[in-house]
Parts: C-alpha cells; structure tokens; sequence
C-alpha cells in the first residue's frame, strides 16, 4: 500500500499553500500555456531568459497540491540556469516520478520532494504539466501544450 | 417526488434491501489500499452484478454464434436470445415495438447516430439545435460537428445558481429555426432531473422534435419513451449494470423508417448489387456489421435484475441515500455542494475549499472510497460555476449509508492533512 505521506510531504503543502513565483511576468521573453485535459488544470509559465541563462521564471494556474507545488518548486529549480541545462534535469525528473526504483536523486535537490508521485501512476501528470509547459515556453510554441 | 412517498407506505425501502442487493455484486467484496471498496463511482459506471455476469459467460460457453444469417443450431440459438434482449429493452422503456430499439455501443454513439443520420440531411445553415447548460460532452460535440457540416448552429439554454434548467429561457430561445432540441434528462455533473415532460410538450407545441439523452437517468429513475412522448431516447448498458460496448437508441418508428442508414456494412441490406443496395428493415437498417450480440444479452440480463429490484424501489433507495449525503456533508465545514436542484437523483458534487479535487480523490482512495474528480466530461458546466472541476460521489442501488459515513469520514481525513 502506498503511503499518502511520501506523496503529500510538508515540503509540497508549503509551496501549494504559498507558491512561489507564482504571477505573471511582465518583462518574460518566452512563454506557454499548458492544460491537464483529465482533469481541466491549467497553467502558463513565463520565462525571462537572456544570454542562454534563465534570469527569471513564473507561472499562474489552477492546479491541485501536486501540480502547484510541482510547478512552484520548478520555477524556483530554473532560475540562473543555463537553457542547455533544463533538458537533462527534466530527463532526471520524468525518470524520478516514473521508475520503480525507489534509487535517490540528490541531483535533483529540492524537486526530490515529488519522488512519492511514483506510487501513484494517475498523478504524474499533475507532476509533470509545469515541465511539460516549460520545455513549450522555451520553444515559444503558440498551442497549448496537453499532458495527453 | 411521488412515488418515493408511495413506497414509503408500501415500506419497500429498508436498510435491508440494500445489503441482500448488495451481495449480488462480486466486486463489491474487493478491498482497496486495505478498505473495503466503497464504490461511489456509479456515474462513470456501475458495478455489475453476477447475473450479468453469468449471462455473459453463459453466452459464450454454450450458445455463441453469429445472429441473423445461420441455418445451425447455434446461430438460431444466439439470434433468438439477442432478439429477446431487444424486447427485453423495448418493454423496460415501453417502447411500442421492438422494431424502435436499435443496439449501438452507448449514448455517444446513440447520439452521432441522430446527429448524422436524422438531423444532417435536414439541416441549412442557420439552424439551430437547442441543447442545455448542463450537457455531458457527447450530447455537444456531435452536434458541434453536425454545425461544422450543414452551417447549423448551436444555441445553449441556460441554467440558474442551483442548477435548474430555466424553462423561460428554453421558451424563448426556442424558434422558428429550431430543428432538435437535445437535452439530458438527469445532469451526470449536477445531479439536476431536467423536467424533460415540460420541455417536449413546449418543443412539440412548435413542431420540434426531442432527443433525450438517458445515459444518467436510465439507471435512477422509471423511463417510459411514451408517456414522455419523445422522439429519441439514448443510452449505455454499462450505466445500468450490463457491460460496457452496448447502449440503446430508442427513436419513434416514423422517424427512423425516414432516416437513411448510418453505417454500411453486413446486415443492414436486404440485397446488394453493385448497381442498387436495399436497406434492411428497421432496426436491422441501423446495424451495420456483426454486432456487440454478448453485450445485448447481458445488458438484457440486467435489466431482467433491475426489473427483478423494481426501477420504483432503486429511485426510492437512491433518493435516501442522497438526502442522508447531502445532511452528512452540509455539516462540513469549508464544503460547498455543487448543484443544488429542488429535484435531484443520485449524484452528490462538491468541492472543498483549499483542496482540489483530485486531491480529494487520492485521499480517499487510499480509504478504500472510490470518487470522480476534474470535469465529469461536462467542461461548460465547470465554467458556468466558475470552477476546474469537483469531487463527485454518486450512488447505485448497492450503496448503503455506512459507505456514506465513510465518505464523510474519508473528507474529514483529507481536511485533516491539509491543514497542516
């Protein structure tokens, strides 16, 4: 039986109930919008990237505790990354929410906190949204991006 | 309603009957993370019971065959009791003959059946097709598609705070260019009944004809297509406790025998050349292929069991349930119940502040409670409230208020973790 404890751990209420870096960005370069067509969350995720380097991330939405918090601690994981950089942390996430291994991530830092979404497949998507619709703002895709 | 009261003389309803229905249904023996399965999933589909179950592997152990086109034993023995779940359906409805019931795969399907077959070649641009406020999205993408192909429009008649169709607007919005009104007869997001009785009489006073769509309804209240007087009623065997892949459209006689096929294949023909095919009669002409012939059967089967329980005694049963819901969750604190019709059947939406329902519903699946979280395929309703989604429970007729209690207890655990 999975333990609701290792999904909702005190690190993920605290960014679902005082997200960060959660308004619009006025001076964002890129951006995207992104949808869970399961379940009808919403989110854009606004980029201020000059150089290669992310100088700024935000988003707004609507989502559950696992995709605000997902979405929250992204933001806060991007900023003074390279660009270069975001596909292979996005690569050690998807892994870390999807194995069966329960082996640790410690290069992921604080985004290690979502590793419990992996007991429960149905919500991976919520974990995974926020990254989804940041790899669309990079590219400045026009379409919102789907979950599907 | 009336015949709650009826039954509540006759003393149909006791907390007993629920638990003797109850053991019909294997599943619900299953546990989940540990608990007992509490299913409150119903909407989605309902659970099914061994009677269903044994008509189907009874089927395929002793009788399977193709219908309508063998000389053998079997092929005779597997028409004769697809025919017999036909009529099983036409007398469960009251339809007036078994000519009127055509098998499809669901509602949805039931539905594009119309939408193409009876409305397309109908249809200019410029008319409209009245649907409700509170439509599932199989009874608005049909006919989405159906504009995008004739230039008819759609025109929506809206609802109030509680949830309640508003009749006023439905009479006016309905118009000389008004070629269909298609409306659910009980909203799967909601839980509102539509009083479909006053919509036909006002869309057949203008000459409209109506389509129903009973994907909800059919499993929670008594339907008869001629009392109602509609022109087409819709929907899925699995809502009702028969198996997925088969669902009903019921259309009046005249209408079908003007309608053309909507498919063509394999037994919808009387003969075929390459210069002239002639279409079977009806239903047959609706039916192209071989069809789900196992589903039929159970879904005959089911509602043989339905028929067994008494359609008057679920309604009554479900109509207890919901009123010992809606009581056991008003109290919670932060909770906001999300349709709120004077005339409601089995279907309890709500949402939580500061929790999503999805949330909800990972809560309580770890209890064992089984719940429906996000749109309920029915995105308009969630924008007319404002809202993404809600935690919907929704009841069948093996539900018991301890499952209730345990969905009331299963909120205040998730209330409980998100406090902290």
């Amino acid at each position: 039986m999975s333990d609701l404890r290792d999904l909702y751990q005190d690190v993920i209420f605290d960014h679902y109930k005082a997200p960060r870096n959660c308004h619009e960005l006025a001076d964002a370069n890129h951006e995207a919008k992104g949808h869970n067509p399961l379940c009808g969350d919403t989110i854009t995720v606004y980029l201020r990237i000059e150089e290669g380097i992310i100088k700024d991330a935000a988003f707004v939405g609507n989502g559950c505790a696992i995709s605000t918090a997902s979405a929250s601690l992204m933001t806060e994981a991007l900023k003074g990354k390279k660009v270069a950089e975001v596909e292979p942390i996005f690569e050690d996430f998807r892994r870390m929410v999807t194995e069966a291994t329960t082996a640790p991530h410690p290069e992921l830092g604080k985004l290690e906190v979502l590793a419990g979404v992996r007991e429960f497949p149905v919500r991976v998507k919520c974990a995974t949204l926020a990254w989804h619709t940041l790899q669309a703002a990079l590219k400045d895709e026009r379409t919102p991006v789907t979950t599907e | 309603m009336s015949f709650t009261i009826e039954l509540e003389r006759e003393n149909v309803v006791t907390p007993l009957g629920s638990v003797r229905w109850r053991t019909d249904f294997p599943i619900l023996r299953e546990r989940v993370n540990g608990k007992p399965l509490v299913y409150l999933d119903n909407a989605a589909t309902t659970q099914k019971p061994q009677a269903v179950i044994d008509a189907l592997s009874s089927y395929y152990a002793h009788d399977n065959a193709n219908v309508h086109r063998g000389v053998h034993t079997l092929s005779q023995r597997a028409t004769d009791i697809y025919e017999t779940a036909r009529v099983k359906i036409q007398r469960f409805i009251n339809a007036a003959s078994a000519e009127e019931i055509v098998f499809v795969r669901g509602a949805t399907e039931a539905i594009n059946l119309v939408a193409q077959s009876y409305a397309r070649p109908r249809l200019k641009p410029g008319d409209e097709i009245l649907v409700s406020a509170m439509e599932h999205h199989s009874n608005i993408v049909p006919w989405q598609l159906l504009g995008e192909q004739t230039g008819a429009v759609l025109k929506v008649v809206p609802i109030n705070d509680a949830g309640e169709l508003e009749l006023d607007a439905f009479r006016r919005l309905l118009g000389p260019r008004t070629r269909l009104v298609a409306i659910t007869h009980l909203s799967n997001a909601l839980g509102s009944i539509v009083p479909i009785e006053a919509v036909i009489a006002l869309a057949h006073d203008r000459g409209v004809p109506v389509l129903i769509d009973g994907a909800q309804a059919i499993s929670h209240l008594p339907v008869d297509v001629r009392a109602l007087g509609c022109d087409f009623y819709a929907f899925s065997g699995h809502k009702i406790y028969g198996p997925t892949g088969i669902g009903v459209l019921y259309g009046r006689k005249e209408l079908l025998d003007a309608m053309p096929p909507y498919q063509g294949g394999g037994d919808m023909i009387s003969s075929v050349t390459f210069e002239r095919t002639e279409y079977n009669d009806l239903p047959y002409k609706f039916e192209a292929g071989t069809p789900n012939i196992a589903g039929a059967i159970g879904l005959g089967a089911a509602l043989d069991y339905v028929s067994a329980i008494g359609m008057r005694a679920i309604a009554a049963h479900e109509q207890d349930l919901l009123s010992y819901a809606t009581e056991a969750v008003s109290g919670i604190p932060g909770l906001r119940i999300i349709g709120t019709a004077r005339r409601k059947a089995s279907i309890l939406s709500f949402m939580l502040e500061g929790l999503h329902p999805h949330d909800v519903g990972t809560i309580l699946d770890n209890e064992g409670v089984a719940i429906r979280a996000g749109h309920h395929c029915a995105m308009p309703v969630m924008q007319r409230y404002g809202i993404v989604g809600t935690a919907r429970a929704s009841f069948a007729l093996y539900n018991t208020r301890e499952e209730v209690d345990a969905l009331a207890a299963g909120i205040r655990k998730a209330q409980e973790m998100f406090r902290r």
